[in-house]
C-alpha cells in the first residue's frame, strides 16, 4: 500500500519539472533533429499555410558550403585551439605558485577569482576601451588624440602602436584582443579547480623530491602534472566546450556587428551563426548548424576522454 | 691529520651548500611572488581602468599619455550613465525576473530532488539518467525551437518568457539530490512513524540541512539573470522588459572610435557593482558552487 502511494506521490513531486522539461527540453531536441532534415522549411511560411519542404540532407550541405559558416567554424576553432592551452598553462602556473606560498595566499586567491563574477558584455566593453584608438584611424594621415592605454604601454617600451579593433584593423589584431579577453575570463575557474586538486596531493611526494633536491620545474612536470591530470583533463574538456560556444565575449568587445567597423561579421562564431539563421527565419539551417555544433562538441569531448584515459593517473 | 682536514672540508662544503640552498629557495620564493603579483596586476588592471576612466571628463579621457587618476573627479558621469542607459528600469526588470525565477526554480528543484533522493518509483534510475544526458546538449539547440514555442504561445515581450523556459535546471536537481542523499534515511522513517507529512519533513529537516547548496543555487541563478544576454535579446527586447546586460549593450552600441567612454565606463561600473558586492559577501558559496559545476550562471 505504501509502495503504490509513493508511486503517485513521486510523480506529483516531479510533475512541474517533467512538464517544463518536456516542453522546453525534450520537444526541442526532437523538433530540431526533424527540422534539420527538412529542406526549405520556414516557420513563418508554415504559419501562412505553405508547407512545401523536402526531406534530405540539404540543410547540412547548404550550411557546410556557406562561406559564413566556414569563417565562423575557423574563428571558433582558432579561438579554442589557442585560448584553451594558453589559459590552462597559465592557470596551472598560477595555481602551483599560489600553492607554494603562505603569506598573502588567501588575498591573491581572491583576486584571481574576481574575473569570474563579472558580466562578460560589460567587461568586454572595458577591454574595447583599453584597446581603442581615438582619432581618424585608417585614413592616410591619421590624426590621433589617444592611442588607448595598451598602445601607450607599447609605445612606452619603444614599440609601434597597433590598430587593434578600429576601422581598418587587421584580422589577427582583432583575434589577439579576443584571445587576451577570453584567457583573462577563463583563468579564475581553472585556477580554482587546479588549486583544489593541488591541496589534495599527498605531501610525501614533494618531501621525497626535496630529499633528492630535484629542480623545481622537474617536480612540476614529473610529480605535479601527472598527479593533477584528472583536474587538468576536466578543465581542458570544459574549456573546449565553453570555447565552442564562444559568443558574448565578441559581442562585448565588437558589438552585435561581430567585427570591426569596416568588416562586420568577420569574427562571427558558430553560436553567432545559429542566431543569425534564426533571425533570418531559417529554422532548418539553424537546426542543422546547431546539430553540427553538438556533433563537434561531442567528438572533441570523446577525443579528450580517450586521451585522458590513456594519460590520466587516477 | 688528513682525516680531520677532510672532515672540516666536508663540513664547510655542507655549510656552503646549505647557504646556497637557502639563497636558491629565497630567490625561488621571490620569483614566485613576483610572478603572482604581476599576474594579479594584469587581472586587476581592467577593473582599475574602468573606475579610472569612469571618473574622468571626456577631454581628460582623450589625453595622451593618459592620466592614471583623474585630475578632477567627475561623479556626474554616474548620474549621466544612469539616465542614458535607463538603468533604473533595467535594474527593476532584472530584479523581478531574477527573484521570481529563483524562487520558483528553488521550489521545483527541492521537490524533484526529494523525489529522486527519498521516494521509490518505477523507472527512477532510467529517468534520472535521461535527465543527466540532456546536460550534454548545448543550449543553442533548444533555443531554436523554444523561440518558436514562446512565439506561438504569445509570450514574446513578457516577463513569463524570461522566467519559465529556464526554471528547471537538471544540474541543480543533481546537486541537491546528492546533498539530500547524505541525510540519513532513518530521520525520514522516524518522521514517518511520528506521522509527519512529507512536505513538513522536507521543510523542517531537509531544507535546513541542505541550506548551503540552496544558497549556492540562489546566487548562481541570480547571477544568471543578471548576466543573461542571448535569450532576453531574442525574445524580450522591448523597453518595458529589457534586462540589464542587453540594455547596457543597447545603450552603448559603439565600442570603437570617439565614444563618450567615461559615461560608458560609469554604466559598466554600475552594472558590475552588484556582482562585486555578491562576490565580497558570498564568495564562499559561489566558489563551492562553481567548483562542483563548472558552469557560469
Amino acid at each position: 500500500m505504501v509502495e503504490s502511494k509513493q508511486q503517485w506521490k513521486a510523480w506529483l513531486y516531479l510533475a512541474p519539472a517533467i512538464v517544463l522539461l518536456l516542453v522546453f527540453t525534450v520537444w526541442p531536441i526532437i523538433n530540431t533533429v526533424v527540422m534539420a532534415f527538412m529542406e526549405d522549411y520556414s516557420g513563418l511560411a508554415s504559419i501562412g499555410g505553405e508547407t512545401s519542404f523536402r526531406i534530405g540532407l540539404g540543410n547540412f550541405t547548404k550550411v557546410a558550403q556557406n562561406a559564413d559558416f566556414q569563417s565562423a567554424l575557423r574563428n571558433t576553432m582558432l579561438l579554442c585551439l589557442i585560448t584553451v592551452p594558453v589559459s590552462t598553462v597559465l592557470a596551472l602556473l598560477i595555481a602551483v605558485a599560489l600553492h607554494a606560498i603562505k603569506p598573502l595566499q588567501k588575498a591573491l586567491q581572491t583576486i584571481f577569482f574576481l574575473p569570474y563574477v563579472t558580466n562578460s558584455i560589460a567587461i568586454g566593453m572595458v577591454f574595447a576601451a583599453m584597446f581603442n584608438v581615438i582619432g581618424s584611424v585608417g585614413t592616410r594621415r591619421p590624426l590621433i588624440s589617444s592611442y588607448g592605454i595598451i598602445n601607450d604601454v607599447i609605445r612606452f617600451f619603444g614599440g609601434n602602436w597597433v590598430n587593434w579593433i578600429n576601422s581598418g584593423s587587421d584580422y589577427w589584431a582583432n583575434m589577439f584582443v579576443l584571445i587576451v579577453y577570453i584567457v583573462w575570463n577563463a583563468l579564475p575557474f581553472k585556477i580554482l579547480i587546479l588549486l583544489g586538486g593541488l591541496t589534495s596531493i599527498n605531501k610525501q611526494y614533494y618531501e621525497a623530491a626535496k630529499v633528492d633536491s630535484t629542480p623545481r620545474w622537474r617536480v612540476l612536470w614529473r610529480i605535479t602534472v601527472p598527479l593533477l591530470s584528472p583536474m587538468l583533463a576536466y578543465v581542458i574538456i570544459t574549456g573546449f566546450i565553453a570555447g565552442f560556444k564562444e559568443y558574448t565575449s565578441i559581442v562585448g568587445i565588437y558589438g552585435e556587428s561581430m567585427g570591426p567597423v569596416h568588416a562586420p561579421h568577420r569574427l562571427n562564431t558558430m553560436v553567432g551563426l545559429i542566431y543569425d539563421s534564426l533571425a533570418s527565419n531559417n529554422q532548418g539551417r539553424a537546426s542543422a548548424a546547431a546539430l553540427i555544433l553538438f556533433g563537434i562538441i561531442l567528438v572533441v569531448t570523446l577525443i579528450n576522454l580517450w586521451v585522458s584515459k590513456k594519460r590520466v593517473h587516477y | 691529520m688528513a682525516e680531520q682536514t677532510t672532515r672540516v672540508m666536508q663540513a664547510r662544503d655542507m655549510q656552503k651548500t646549505s647557504i646556497q640552498q637557502k639563497i636558491a629557495s629565497f630567490l625561488g620564493k621571490a620569483g614566485i611572488y613576483l610572478f603572482l603579483f604581476l599576474m594579479a596586476g594584469i587581472v586587476l588592471f581592467p577593473f582599475y581602468w574602468m573606475i579610472n576612466s569612469s571618473l574622468k571628463s571626456l577631454a581628460e579621457y582623450r589625453l595622451s599619455p593618459p592620466t592614471f587618476w583623474p585630475n578632477q573627479v567627475l561623479w556626474t558621469n554616474y548620474a549621466d550613465a544612469f539616465t542614458t542607459a535607463n538603468l533604473g528600469t533595467l535594474f527593476k526588470n532584472t530584479m523581478i525576473v531574477g527573484i521570481v525565477s529563483t524562487l520558483l526554480s528553488l521550489v521545483i528543484t527541492v521537490l524533484s530532488a526529494f523525489a529522486f533522493a527519498r521516494l521509490e518509483f518505477k523507472g527512477k534510475e532510467l529517468l534520472f539518467a535521461a535527465l543527466l544526458a540532456t546536460m550534454m546538449i548545448p543550449g543553442e539547440l533548444f533555443t531554436i525551437t523554444n523561440f518558436a514555442t514562446v512565439t506561438n504561445l504569445g509570450w514574446r515581450n513578457t516577463y513569463t518568457v524570461l522566467i519559465v523556459p529556464f526554471l528547471v535546471s537538471v544540474f541543480y536537481i543533481y546537486l541537491l539530490r546528492q546533498n539530500f542523499l547524505q541525510i540519513p534515511n532513518e530521520l525520514y522513517l522516524a518522521a514517518k512513524v511520528d506521522g509527519t507529512s512529507d512536505i513538513k519533513y522536507l521543510w523542517k529537516v531537509m531544507v535546513p540541512l541542505a541550506l548551503p547548496t540552496l544558497i549556492s543555487i540562489t546566487i548562481l541563478k541570480m547571477m544568471g539573470a543578471w548576466n543573461s544576454y542571448i535569450w532576453p535579446r531574442l525574445v524580450a527586447n522591448d523597453e518595458a522588459h529589457r534586462l540589464i546586460t542587453n540594455g547596457l549593450r543597447n545603450a552603448f552600441t559603439d565600442t570603437t572610435g570617439d565614444v563618450n567612454y567615461p559615461v560608458q565606463m560609469a554604466a559598466v561600473a554600475l552594472v558590475s557593482l552588484p556582482l562585486f558586492l555578491v562576490f565580497v559577501f558570498l564568495r564562499k558559496y559561489i566558489m563551492s558552487g562553481v567548483s562542483r559545476s563548472g558552469i557560469k550562471g
